[in-house]
């Protein structure tokens, strides 16, 4: 039974990577690798804000708040007061946990959705200090980012680099940096959910009465994995503004925190390769629609809607049960 | 001095009785189906486009308004039918952002109708400023007020004396019951968002002449709304009057005395105030859960 969820879940993993390695075949300028990258980054946010939603039930409408403020924090500590990015990543997630942990731990305890409340408020006071407060972060207009470096090796998107003789850009370099990433993304994400504090939020979803008589103590594994969840945000924040070397108060915006909390509904709750799915289609759908121009505002949100009617639980989920009930109808007719 | 105080004071509780106006709506849709709808906001929006467009057409304002609101109903009315009643047996996460997508969607089409640029309203009444002690305030003021304290009156009638209004609160006290006892539960929901749109969209045409209005006001005023219902204490019709008031309040004496710059920053801090030491809300009951 363990072997065989093992099996299942290295699958899973075995399968992204190969998709992360293949999907340059079909990129052809630097703006696909650009785009891709951005996708992986999101899609990593909100495989962790899937364990929130998904795996404790509790709505955040501020992560991109957390996401802002590592941004921000990397871009103001790195560019104006000369850290090196990664120790000051560590420092802004340890930062952002705190924060989580403050909001999150008396509001959790309450039942009901009166988190949702106080992440939107938290979002709001986040995005608007980063606005007014000029002299430190550019206000509306944004602040340039200084490269993100490892060890004394810098990673830019403007860089040539050479690896065992093969040349190329540092846009490619970024697309296979962050790939890895949404892969250890989703490797911790996964150990999370099978781990207790997996399973004791896998109680709170089934009957929080319930797992409450049995002993577990609910409102401290919803606010641990509240933190989890923002210090995923918060990390790939930082990663965010080092890659796109320009960031504006907009990363930490409302709309911004909607379209995470958006990816995670739309791809399937629950579900760590649905809310991948979920990052992907929110990323294209308005490359799509660029098209349509005056008509894109009105196109994106039928199509959101029309997908949660019709859709519930998820793309991910209603295909592959789609998929399912397939298979079981071959099996029976060959039978 | 005074005079100053009473000009923030008097600013504070327009704006104020509109997000009130906005927290009811809120309150009716939250009781009847524990959606917290976003698409509040859009309703206001409405209201405040159409009336003008409608005036722009040649019509009298009275006729505009009245028109105005019907199409915020009917639209309400959709809203219900044909986005939230299809996804019934949808998780309440996945309904919220359902209507994440239909306010998205009606701004799109506002957008296209109406255009990005801002909507000027005139005044119902004078232009001329009324001073009050000292105060100078806008006419439009007094009718936003008036209209707001007329409706509360109004829904306070409704939910007590009517049979609907009384069904509308028996199924949201307990949807099952309300149904055994012969409860057209789908028509009751229907009714609410429909009654959340009428109150929205009068919300928005009587505030517009003092805001403007454009395509894209909703989103803050619905949020706004929401704050103030959660403040109050949501699912609380008192809550939702006095909770909007004291926002309104708050946010105009901030933005006077402190900084214009973070008056929404305020009023959301106000929010996690109120959930750390208050959790329920000024006015919201105790809930008891039984297994």
């Amino acid at each position: 039974m363990l072997k065989n969820f093992l099996q299942m879940r290295l699958k899973g993993l075995v399968v992204l990577a190969v998709i992360v390695l293949l999907l340059p075949l079909f990129f052809n300028n630097p703006f696909h690798y650009d785009l891709a990258t951005q996708i992986a980054i999101f899609a990593a946010t909100v495989v962790g804000l899937n364990l929130l939603v998904g795996f404790a039930g509790q709505i955040s409408l501020g992560h991109a708040g957390f996401f802002g403020v590592g941004a921000y924090f990397s871009a103001v500590m790195t560019g104006t007061y000369g850290w090196t990015p990664l120790p000051t990543m560590l420092v802004a997630a340890v930062v952002v946990a705190l924060l989580a942990w403050l909001v999150g731990r008396p509001i959790l305890k309450l039942k009901g959705h009166y988190l949702s409340m106080a992440t939107l408020a938290m979002g709001f006071i986040i995005a608007i200090i980063i606005n007014n407060e000029g002299w430190l972060t550019g206000g509306p207009d944004g602040m340039p980012v200084a490269p993100f470096s490892i060890f004394g090796w810098e990673l830019s998107s403007f860089n040539q680099y050479s690896l065992f003789g093969i040349e190329f850009g540092g846009d490619v370099a970024w697309y296979f940096f962050a790939g890895f990433l949404l892969l250890v993304a989703v490797w911790i994400a996964e150990n999370i959910i099978d781990s207790p504090i997996g399973r004791a939020l896998r109680s709170v979803h089934g009957s929080e009465i319930a797992a409450r008589v049995v002993g577990v103590d609910t409102s401290y594994y919803k606010s641990l994995v509240f933190v989890v969840s923002a210090v995923y945000a918060s990390l790939m924040g930082s990663i965010y503004a080092h890659f796109s070397g320009f960031i504006t108060p907009h990363l930490a915006s409302f709309e911004q925190s909607i379209v995470l909390i958006t990816m995670v509904v739309l791809g399937g709750m629950a579900s760590t390769f649905g809310v991948i799915l979920g990052a992907v289609v929110l990323k294209l759908l308005p490359q799509v629609l660029a098209d349509f121009q005056e008509l894109e505002m009105m196109m994106f949100g039928l199509i959101l809607m029309l997908t949660m009617i019709f859709m519930p639980k998820g793309l991910f989920p209603t295909l592959q049960n789609k998929l399912a009930e397939r298979k079981r109808k071959k099996s029976e007719e060959q039978a | 001095m005074f005079a100053e105080f009473i000009q923030y004071l008097f600013t504070g509780i327009t704006i104020g009785a509109t997000y009130a106006l906005i927290a009811l709506g809120f309150t009716l849709i939250y009781n009847s189906s524990h959606v917290i709808n976003f698409a509040q906001g859009e309703f206001l929006m409405i209201g405040g486009m159409a009336t003008v467009s409608f005036v722009g057409m040649g019509l009298p304002m009275p006729v505009s308004i009245v028109l105005a609101v019907l199409l915020a109903g009917v639209i309400g009315i959709c809203l219900q039918r044909f986005a939230i009643a299809p996804a019934k047996k949808a998780d309440v996460v996945t309904l919220i952002i359902i209507t994440i997508g239909a306010s998205i969607f009606i701004r799109g089409v506002a957008q296209l109708v109406w255009g990005k640029q801002y909507h000027v309203m005139q005044n119902f009444s004078t232009d001329e400023p009324i001073l009050v002690l000292g105060a100078v305030l806008n006419s439009q003021s007094f009718w936003v007020v008036g209209i707001g304290a007329i409706l509360v009156v109004a829904l306070v009638l409704f939910f007590s004396r009517t049979m609907t209004g009384k069904a509308i609160l028996a199924t949201s006290m307990n949807k099952d019951a309300a149904r055994l006892v012969g409860i057209r539960t789908q028509m009751v929901l229907m009714l609410a968002f429909m009654l959340s749109a009428l109150l929205g969209s009068i919300a928005g045409i009587i505030v517009a002449p003092i805001t403007f209005t454009s395509y894209d006001i909703g989103i803050m005023l619905g949020l706004k709304g929401f704050v103030a219902a959660a403040l109050g204490g949501l699912g609380s019709g008192v809550g939702a009057i006095v909770g909007g008031l004291m926002l309104g309040i708050v946010e105009a004496m901030t933005a006077g005395y402190i900084s214009s710059d973070y008056k929404d920053a305020v009023a959301f801090s106000m929010i996690l105030i109120v959930l750390f030491f208050m959790p329920r809300g000024l006015f919201g009951s105790r809930v008891v859960e039984r297994v």
